[in-house]
């Protein structure tokens, strides 16, 4: 049994008897602590339905006297992100989209054959090659940020090259591309490590009797191994999608200004210190950077789980 | 070379069988090979880069004129002054109490809400939800939202005092001395519910049938918990500081959006030290030495654990 499925499930064993007085303690706190944990929220949604007057001269945990969706609009299309001269936040919601969703199929597809081969056609130092690559999940990107920042300038020289060439850059040097290669990268070690993790559970008879009656490499991927697959497909496209989208430091790193992903944008649009803060026009602005994600957590809240225990490599 | 080889494999079936068989051990090792060259050359030649630029004297852009020793020799002398205290000096002090106050809440605001949940409570499915949901948020919307929610002018302060208690006083988010406490409380909000999952996830894999015994040999609850539970999930408590502390280093997004972008570097922490060293400093040398040891501490504590992780399961 995995560890989600342990927290997940119904408790098997019996449990402890309380006295009535025990139990409303139990309860007080757990009531307590999950007020606690939804309070910033709640703010944050008060505040974006305010006009800024009210926030200013109001409390933050009041409902609001005159609900206004002003501030959602104005955050969507009208707010000025730093000295961009696009407004609105609608731009880098795009750019997100675009940037997340070739890199979670990519670096997911990959992932999914890494972790066959790692497990049902092992070789001698198979094991090597995967702690390398779980490594790769902990280093602190610090450590290769300055190599990349190189790399991706020579493909953005050869992009202008390309250019003076023959009109098109195919690609190089184009910032969502440039963020689309860093995340399928470094997202290799988290969809090799789910899938390994998965398929070393899942029966090797099968594939061995496979094999027998004549099924190649592929064959049996496609056949056997993918039509079994899907929970850990939908885990690790969740896992992926919320770290990908919820990245700051590659994309203020790799994509500036226009260009920039959702996070990026809402640091902005939140940290520029000209003018008259707009409180509630920021918070409109984070509760839509968050909905993607928060719409996956509601929708789909145990494969998040899953995903989340396997990522502490315990499991 | 086919052409060769298959009039030859026609007239002798065992020379086609071994071919495939060939093909067939070749293939598996050709699907990984670009997935680990991947991450041979962008996480350990990268860090690899990094490591020969911290022994150079690059300023704005990267050059090879090797100084030594020079850039740690230098982070050394930082590391112990204090008057005026060095934005190093700053850094590391920074990260022993964002740190400290990070991992020590976590780990018991986790095995709390896990030790509560576990009371075969009712409404499990509503109150579990709750307290993970944070994990889906991205840094930057965690730090807005607690900047919001702190800020004296219209956060918690204004509310406590529109309640009567005038003299409540609680400016640490614009106070440049206590800022990194705030950090650290949007830190522990958002991940100890990760924390819970992990305890709670121990919790119930902890035998029954110890538990049984232990209620019939009159044990107290709490006893029980104390004597028993704990020590059991002594593995647990191994993960869990091991997934914090890493996670603890690499808290890069959470400063920024916290204190709105770092003032004055009051907030510094070894990972936005190396960021505006590298990238706006113009010392990039110094930027990759801090960057070194960022990668240091990490393998430190991450090699040994992944080390004893995947002995395990070979058991």
């Amino acid at each position: 049994m995995s560890a989600a499925d342990l927290i997940l499930g119904v408790p098997s064993r019996e449990p402890t008897r309380h006295s009535p007085a025990t139990r409303f303690i139990i309860y007080g706190l757990l009531i307590l602590f999950a007020l606690v944990y939804l309070v910033p929220l709640f703010a944050m949604v008060m505040t974006s339905l305010k006009p800024l007057d009210e926030v200013t001269g109001g409390d933050m945990f009041a409902l609001p006297q005159h609900p206004t969706f002003e501030p959602w609009i104005k955050a969507w299309g009208e707010a000025r992100i730093g000295v961009s001269e696009t407004r609105g936040i609608n731009g880098y919601f795009w750019n997100s989209i675009k940037m997340v969703v070739p890199a979670v199929l990519i670096s997911t597809g990959l992932g999914a054959l890494n972790g066959y081969v790692l497990t049902k056609w092992r070789f001698a130092g198979h094991k090597l090659v995967f702690g390398m690559m779980l490594f790769a999940c902990f280093i602190p990107f610090q450590s290769v940020i300055i190599p990349m920042a190189t790399i991706l300038g020579n493909l953005g020289w050869i992009g202008n090259r390309l250019i003076d060439l023959t009109g098109s850059s195919f690609g190089f040097g184009n910032p969502t591309v440039n963020l689309v290669i860093v995340h399928t990268v470094y997202g290799l070690g988290f969809t090799t490590l789910f899938f390994r993790n998965y398929y070393e559970a899942f029966p090797t008879e099968l594939v061995k009797a496979a094999m027998i009656d004549g099924a190649g490499f592929f064959q049996i991927f496609r056949r056997i191994m993918l039509p079994n697959s899907t929970p850990i497909f939908i885990v690790t496209v969740i896992y992926q999608f919320t770290n990908i989208w919820n990245d700051f430091l590659f994309g203020s790193t790799f994509a500036a200004g226009d260009s920039s992903p959702m996070t990026v944008a809402l640091n902005n649009l939140v940290n520029t210190s000209t003018g008259v803060v707009e409180y509630n026009v920021n918070m409109a602005a984070a509760i839509i950077a968050a909905a993607p994600t928060l719409f996956v957590y509601v929708v789909a809240g145990r494969y998040f789980v899953r995903g989340l225990m396997a990522g502490a490599v315990k499991g | 070379m086919t052409t060769a080889i298959a009039p030859a494999a026609g007239a002798a079936g065992g020379v086609g069988a071994s071919l495939r068989e060939r093909l067939q051990n070749v293939v598996p090792k050709l699907v990984l090979a670009p997935s680990f060259l991947i991450v041979l050359i962008f996480v350990y030649g990268f860090n690899l880069w990094t490591l020969l630029l911290s022994f150079t004297s690059s300023k704005a852009f990267s050059n090879f004129n090797f100084i030594g020793l020079a850039n740690y020799q230098k982070l050394w002398t930082w590391t112990f002054e204090t008057d005026p205290p060095s934005n190093w000096y700053t850094a590391l002090v920074n990260m022993g109490l964002f740190g400290g106050i990070y991992i020590v809440f976590c780990l018991v605001l986790g095995l709390t809400l896990a030790i509560l949940l576990d009371q075969k409570i009712r409404g499990e499915g509503i109150l579990r939800p709750i307290y993970l949901y944070p994990l889906a948020l991205s840094f930057i919307v965690t730090g807005t939202a607690w900047k919001l929610f702190l800020d004296p002018r219209i956060g918690l302060e204004k509310a406590v005092h529109d309640l009567g208690w005038t003299s409540f006083h609680f400016d640490w988010v614009v106070n440049p001395r206590m800022m990194i406490y705030c950090v650290a409380i949007a830190g522990v909000w958002q991940t100890s519910g990760f924390v819970m999952a992990m305890f709670l996830a121990g919790l119930r894999g902890v035998d029954g049938e110890i538990l049984k015994a232990a209620q019939i040999d009159g044990a107290s609850a709490y006893a029980t918990y104390r004597r028993i539970v704990i020590p059991i999930m002594r593995p647990v408590f191994l993960s869990a500081l091991i997934v914090l502390a890493h996670m603890a280093i690499k808290s890069y997004d959470l400063v920024l959006s916290v204190t709105g972008k770092n003032p004055g570097g009051a907030a510094e922490l070894p990972s936005t030290f190396m960021y505006s060293y590298t990238f706006t400093r113009n010392q990039m040398a110094v930027g990759s030495t801090s960057a070194v040891i960022m990668l240091m501490t990490i393998a430190a504590i991450m090699i040994p654990y992944l080390y004893s992780e995947l002995r395990e399961k070979n058991q």
